[in-house]
């Protein structure tokens, strides 16, 4: 017995009833459908949310204060000022794994120009600040170090700034208030747009860490510490060894606890890819119980077509079908059915991922392992539930059969 | 050259039902020749169709030594079987059993489809020959549904052709056909028998039996009588005869 004839066998089979076919194919190609679908939509939101991560800076590390106990009573975090201007000397003279590094202290207000007025943030930084979070000057300059050891009261101010304190004027050079602290804007920051928690990144004005801690919000400690590593790759070194310089500075005994706090970048990236994770897995896991239901679908169409079909079994085996040309009959036909549903169930999974990021622009992410996952799966799914519909036709007894009303 | 194509030797098959035994055949012997007509007569319930299928390998015996064209079929396994039924014979049913909408000519490539020696080409060649030889050779793309009764049953016949058996065995072919097309089939049957066909055909009816050769009567599961049958009828005068509103 030649397996073409058998294929072909089961194709013509297949072909005496059409609609019956298609509508078994529906669970299948609904299935493999969303499948790839929800796919591509987890696989997107996880895309996007690393690139926005990562356009957040290159390969930063954050260094904030953690609870202070050596008094024996905890501190609120917030409050606590463990680190100090001497961690940032130290680091910057210690550290070999950094590229830049700049201390942060923030502050808020209401930014006030001629009859404009906006609450925002400002942010006390050092002119590295800039290469380390990937933002770039769109008109002026940067403040410099200079600026910073006689904290000058200068400005760089973001994209957000710019629309609503200086909504027709040139803002370079202009003195801007914030609440009572004139600063003179040196500098206009490029557009930066939302990050991936819906915050806007443009809202922000730029200042020499010593203005803010000297003339805003008169305090020697620093709230954190960001830097860059030298790479990806030893940006997980660089934490360790970050961690090491500042409990020597911080004269930190081995059975006491880290009274700051070092993550980096990739923590966070690989933290807010495993919520995705989780929701692609849920997502694969609805849309795989439609596969399945899909699956139960054949089975049971198949079943009744072993029923229905019981004398044509019969005449198979009369004129020479073996149990086993059967069993590979019903067997094949029933994965062409999954097949054929599965490569409609691809077409028109990409036609509504396709739809979802074109109209609903919704981040998506076809991948090839997806689509071959997704077809396996069904391939398998036909063979898995075709089999027992497949068996009972083999096992029938050709004279039953042919008898058989 | 004239040798057994059938041979079989105290042949007895028996159904267990629960716990009662319904013996069908209780010791049947016969030989049946290359070229032979032979037809089973019996009332119902005698154990025809029970001996054609054991003769068609689709049943074993319980019991007794079968030989078909000279090789032994016992203890065969039912790969075997099919193999044996997809060579050596040509089954033709009271319902014809043709695959519903499917063409007269795919019907009859059916018993080819299972024999991986013959190629599609040949395959179809001799499946348009086989509709040829049962009058149908402008029927090849018409389904059963666009078919008469005599029709189909002839593109049964000629599905039980095409693999060039060396018996043809018929159960109540023309059961559920009229007079006049009984007649036709009847006489397709001569036509095939004087080209050399051996054939073994199953009725309850004397008449049909009257255009066989030889006459095997079955009562019981017992045979009651073998004869030839003294004067055969010629089919295709008896249609000549039949008034022509019979139908
Ligand atoms: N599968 C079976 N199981 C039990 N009894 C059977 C079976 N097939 C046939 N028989 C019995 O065997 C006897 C002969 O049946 P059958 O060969 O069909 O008769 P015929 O074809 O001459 O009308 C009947 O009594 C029938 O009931
Ligand atoms: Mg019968």
């Amino acid at each position: 017995m030649k397996a073409i004839n058998l294929i072909k066998i089961a194709w013509k089979a297949l072909l005496r009833n059409k609609t019956r076919a298609f509508l078994t194919m529906l669970g299948i190609i609904i299935g493999v459908a969303s499948v790839i679908a929800m796919l591509a939509i987890g696989e997107g939101s996880k895309s996007s949310i690393k690139t926005q991560i990562s356009s957040m800076g290159s390969n930063m590390i954050f260094v904030q204060p953690g609870s202070d106990n050596r008094g024996g009573v905890r501190q609120d975090r917030s409050s606590s000022q463990t680190l100090t201007l001497e961690d940032l000397d130290i680091l910057r003279e210690k550290s070999t794994l950094l590229s830049d590094i700049s201390p942060q202290v923030n502050g808020n207000g209401q930014a006030i120009y001629a009859a404009n007025n906006w609450p925002t943030s400002i942010y006390g930084v050092s002119p590295e600040y800039l290469v380390i979070r990937k933002l770039e000057i769109a008109d002026g300059v940067m403040f410099t170090e200079k600026d910073v050891q006689r904290a000058a009261k200068v400005a760089v101010i973001g994209q957000t700034i710019v629309e609503n304190v200086f909504p027709d004027t040139d803002p370079i050079g202009k003195t801007i208030r914030l609440d009572k602290m004139p600063l003179r804007v040196v500098g206009v920051l490029e557009e930066k747009g939302e990050n991936s928690f819906g915050q806007d990144q443009d809202d922000l004005i730029l200042s020499p860490y010593t203005t803010v801690q000297k003339r805003i919000l008169a305090i020697t400690h620093l709230q954190s510490i960001t830097a860059s590593a030298l790479s990806e790759e030893v940006s997980e070194d660089a934490v360790e060894e970050m961690t090491q310089i500042l409990r020597d500075s911080h004269e930190l005994s081995a059975n006491e606890e880290d009274d700051f706090n070092v993550r980096s970048q990739q923590e966070l990236l690989s933290t807010m890819s495993s919520t995705s994770d989780m929701l692609t897995v849920l997502l694969v896991a609805i849309a795989s119980i439609s596969l399945l239901v899909g699956g139960i679908g054949i089975m049971n169409i198949m079943y009744v077509s072993v029923t229905e079909r019981t004398r044509e079994i019969g005449l198979r085996m009369a004129v020479g079908g073996r149990g086993l040309d059967i069993l590979v009959q019903f067997l094949i036909e029933s994965i062409l059915i999954s097949f054929t549903g599965g490569v409609i169930g691809v077409a028109l999974g990409l036609g509504s991922t396709f739809f979802v990021s074109d109209y609903m622009k919704w981040p998506t992410l076809v991948t090839p392992e997806s689509i071959i996952l997704s077809f396996a799966v069904c391939v398998v799914t036909g063979v898995f539930f075709g089999w027992y519909p497949a068996r009972k036709a083999a096992k029938l007894d050709p004279i039953v059969a042919l008898r058989f009303e | 050259m004239n040798y057994p194509i059938i041979k079989i030797q105290d042949l007895k098959r028996e159904f267990r039902m629960g716990n009662e035994t319904v013996r069908a055949l209780k010791g049947i012997s016969f030989e049946v020749q290359q070229g032979e007509f032979v037809t089973i007569m019996g009332t119902s319930g005698s154990g025809k169709s029970t001996l054609l299928n054991v003769l068609g390998c689709l049943d074993q015996p319980t019991d007794g030594t079968f030989e078909i064209d000279q090789v032994s079929v016992k203890e065969r396994s039912k790969n075997d079987l099919a193999a044996i039924r997809n060579q050596k014979i040509g089954f033709i049913f009271q319902s014809y059993n043709l695959l519903p909408r499917t063409t007269a000519l795919e019907n009859v490539e059916l018993p080819l489809m299972y024999n991986g020696e013959v190629s599609q080409k040949e395959r179809r060649a001799r499946a348009v020959k086989a509709l040829e030889m049962v009058g149908l050779s402008d029927r090849l793309h018409h389904t059963p549904s666009q078919l008469s009764g005599g029709q189909q049953q002839r593109v049964a016949i000629a599905r039980a052709l095409v693999n060039e058996p060396v018996v043809i065995l018929a159960d109540e072919a023309t059961g559920n056909l009229d007079t006049r097309t009984s007649y036709e089939v009847m006489s397709l049957f001569q036509d095939l028998n004087d080209q050399g066909k051996t054939i073994i055909f199953v009725t309850h009816e004397p008449d049909i039996a009257a255009f066989s050769k030889r006459t095997i009567t079955l009562k019981d599961g017992h045979i009651v009588g073998d004869n030839p049958v003294p004067k055969i009828a010629n089919a295709r005068k008896m249609l000549a005869m039949l008034p022509v509103e019979a139908d």
